[in-house]
């Protein structure tokens, strides 16, 4: 039961308040459930709330009404300590444009969630490497990000994702400044890491060759689930 | 732990901007102590020159006696108290008479104080041995800016006029046996120094005198109403309040520097908060909360901080131990200024002095590197993580 109801999104709503007194709802009664290992996405055009449920499920925002129970925390009861303490142990975030540091070498942007969760420095260099073997990008650790190009950023970005070892990986966009060489490459990796690792993933895209990938796909449209649908993937 | 090494992390990875922030707080913090280590050298120069020459241990004042009052010297004079001559003669102290006269040079008149003292006291670090001239002449010790003012040498003759205690007139010739070098102005500009009994005469005040000086190892004791003890705190409190004052005008220049180096530090973390929001973001995003990223950014700019002490005491500690040692020459117009200073100052530089202005600096920077990191308290992490800073 636990496994089926990973992610349990219900009745929920995501309203904005805008000037002159005026609403956006992003979210309007989404109900969905995602089951631990799943490899889905949420799709839809541009404005559709795909980012705004991804931020909601990863305990970065809350939701307007609705609770959304995430390996059996209510997020909307969880104060600011609980939540970030939530996301530091349990979810991996992958960004469209990577959102690495720049300042920050490619071993310290990789290590920088083992630093919060207080690993000691010799498991924090064992699990950097092997991070990095996973993405392939194990011999550019001294590397700085402008140094790299985009698809191994986002390679970067992904090994800080899975270094922990999440539940849970939430991708927003993650191909979206990446060419189709570079985009397939980056998801045969997180496939291959949902596949081995057991990995729950979790995309929000509007890029069919990230579609391609998906085993599940959830449309949205205007901040309600349109269709919910297991569909095959080439992999 | 992790908040000060992502705060260093992130400091040395900014590079020059970090670099420049510390130079600028570097030079702040050690021309304070710079500055300030003069200005207490002065002090201690000042304060030690003049209870050599002429403070000792403390001061007996007759009852009528105002400093800052030349009139009031035809009146403040007495005989010494029965414990005040014990002291004087157990060589513990040193009595003087001050009086008015007029000095005539040349075609010019000079209105003069004189100053009676025996010749053999041991109280006062003054060359009053000189006195004991054997000359019919009244022998007479001035200073070299005395002697500089009437352009007298050795073995000159002055005459003097003075009004003894009776009120009648009557002049004399006395004869310039030594002039001393002194960086205590108050002893010496239009001052001349006799031999106390002479002068005692000479007013016809035989036993009085108008101060008596105490040694500095002897303990002062209650006398009759006519004296009254004066410390040498309250003796020195004129030079402190100068120095003081001094201090104050100084402080205005260093005030100024530090003001821009908390401003290059304030200016650091206002737009670290605007141009980081996505790192903000992110940081939240992997489990940070945001008072934990405020610590870290407010950290940021107090390592600025210790950074500037740090590249301060490298630069500025073998530069302030130069000046220490050697000391620094001063200006011909400093004479002129009222304090008792050499040729030479030499700057103290105390440990009160440098942690005080290490905390001075580090407070400044501490609260100008919280400021701007409080909005982020406001700051919505998916926005930060946009960029954007509703």
């Amino acid at each position: 039961m636990e496994n089926q109801h990973f992610v349990k999104v219900r009745n929920v709503t995501k309203q904005y308040s805008m000037a002159e007194g005026q609403t956006l709802v992003a979210l309007d009664d989404v109900n969905l459930t995602i089951a631990r290992g799943e490899f889905a996405g949420v799709v839809g055009p541009s404005g559709s709330g795909k980012t705004t449920l991804l931020n909601l499920i990863g305990s970065l925002d809350q939701p307007s009404t609705g609770s959304i129970k995430v390996m059996g925390q209510h997020l909307e009861s969880l104060n600011a300590k609980a939540s970030a303490e939530f996301r530091n142990k349990h979810v991996g975030f992958i960004f469209q444009t990577y959102n690495l540091l720049t300042i920050y070498s490619v071993f310290e942007n990789v290590e920088l969630p083992l630093l919060l969760l207080g690993y000691s420095a010799a498991q924090r260099r064992e699990a950097v490497m092997e991070a990095l073997e996973w993405v392939g990008l194990a011999d550019r650790a001294k590397s700085k990000p402008g140094q790299l190009s985009g698809g191994q950023n986002q390679r970067v970005a992904i090994a800080r994702a899975i270094i922990k070892k999440p539940q849970l990986v939430l991708a927003d966009e993650p191909t979206a400044n990446l060419d189709t060489k570079n985009s397939n490459h980056i998801l045969d990796i997180m496939a291959k890491i949902n596949r081995e690792l057991g990995v729950t993933f979790l995309f929000s895209t509007h890029d069919d060759k990230v579609i391609s990938y998906l085993r599940r796909k959830i449309t949205l449209h205007d901040g309600r689930v349109t269709t919910d649908e297991v569909i095959d993937a080439h992999h | 732990m992790l908040t000060i090494k992502l705060a260093m992390r992130n400091i040395l990875g900014a590079g020059l901007k970090t670099w420049l922030n510390v130079a600028v707080l570097s030079i702040a913090f050690v021309t304070i102590i710079y500055t300030q280590g003069i200005y207490l050298g002065m002090n201690e120069q000042a304060s030690t020159a003049l209870v050599k020459v002429y403070y000792g241990g403390g001061q007996y004042w007759q009852k009528d006696y105002d400093p800052y009052d030349s009139f009031s010297l035809e009146e403040s004079h007495a005989p010494l108290t029965p414990e005040l001559e014990t002291f004087v003669q157990q060589d513990q102290a040193t009595p003087i008479l001050c009086a008015l006269a007029t000095a005539f040079q040349g075609s010019r008149i000079i209105p003069v104080q004189l100053k009676g003292i025996p010749p053999d006291q041991k109280i006062l670090d003054l060359p009053t041995a000189a006195l004991n001239d054997e000359t019919e002449m009244i022998p007479a010790l001035i200073g070299t800016r005395m002697a500089k003012s009437a352009q007298l040498n050795v073995g000159d003759l002055l005459t003097i006029r003075w009004r003894d205690v009776h009120g009648v007139y009557d002049a004399a010739d006395v004869k310039i046996v030594h002039i001393m070098r002194t960086t205590v102005s108050t002893i010496d500009a239009s001052v001349l120094w006799l031999p106390l009994q002479q002068m005692q005469k000479m007013y016809d005040l035989q036993d009085e005198a108008t101060l008596a000086v105490l040694t500095q190892t002897v303990q002062p004791v209650a006398v009759t109403a006519d004296w009254r003890f004066v410390p040498p705190e309250e003796l020195l409190a004129d030079i402190k309040e100068m120095v003081q004052q001094k201090t104050i005008a100084a402080s205005i220049m260093y005030v100024l520097l530090l003001f821009l180096g908390l401003i290059a530090v304030f200016d650091t973390q206002v737009l670290a908060v605007f141009r980081r929001r996505r790192e903000i973001g992110t940081l939240i995003a992997l489990g940070m909360t945001r008072a934990r990223v405020i610590k870290i950014f407010t950290l940021e700019g107090i390592l600025n901080g210790l950074l500037a002490l740090l590249v301060g005491a490298l630069w500025g500690a073998p530069l302030i131990w130069m000046f220490a040692r050697s000391g620094m020459a001063m200006p011909d117009f400093v004479d002129n200024m009222g304090i008792a200073i050499g040729e030479r100052i030499y700057p103290v530089y105390g440990a009160g002095l440098i942690l005080g202005t290490s905390i001075l600096v580090m407070i400044s920077v501490a609260i100008v590197s919280f400021m701007p990191t409080r909005s982020i308290s406001h700051l919505s992490p998916t926005d930060a993580l946009k960029g954007k800073h509703r």
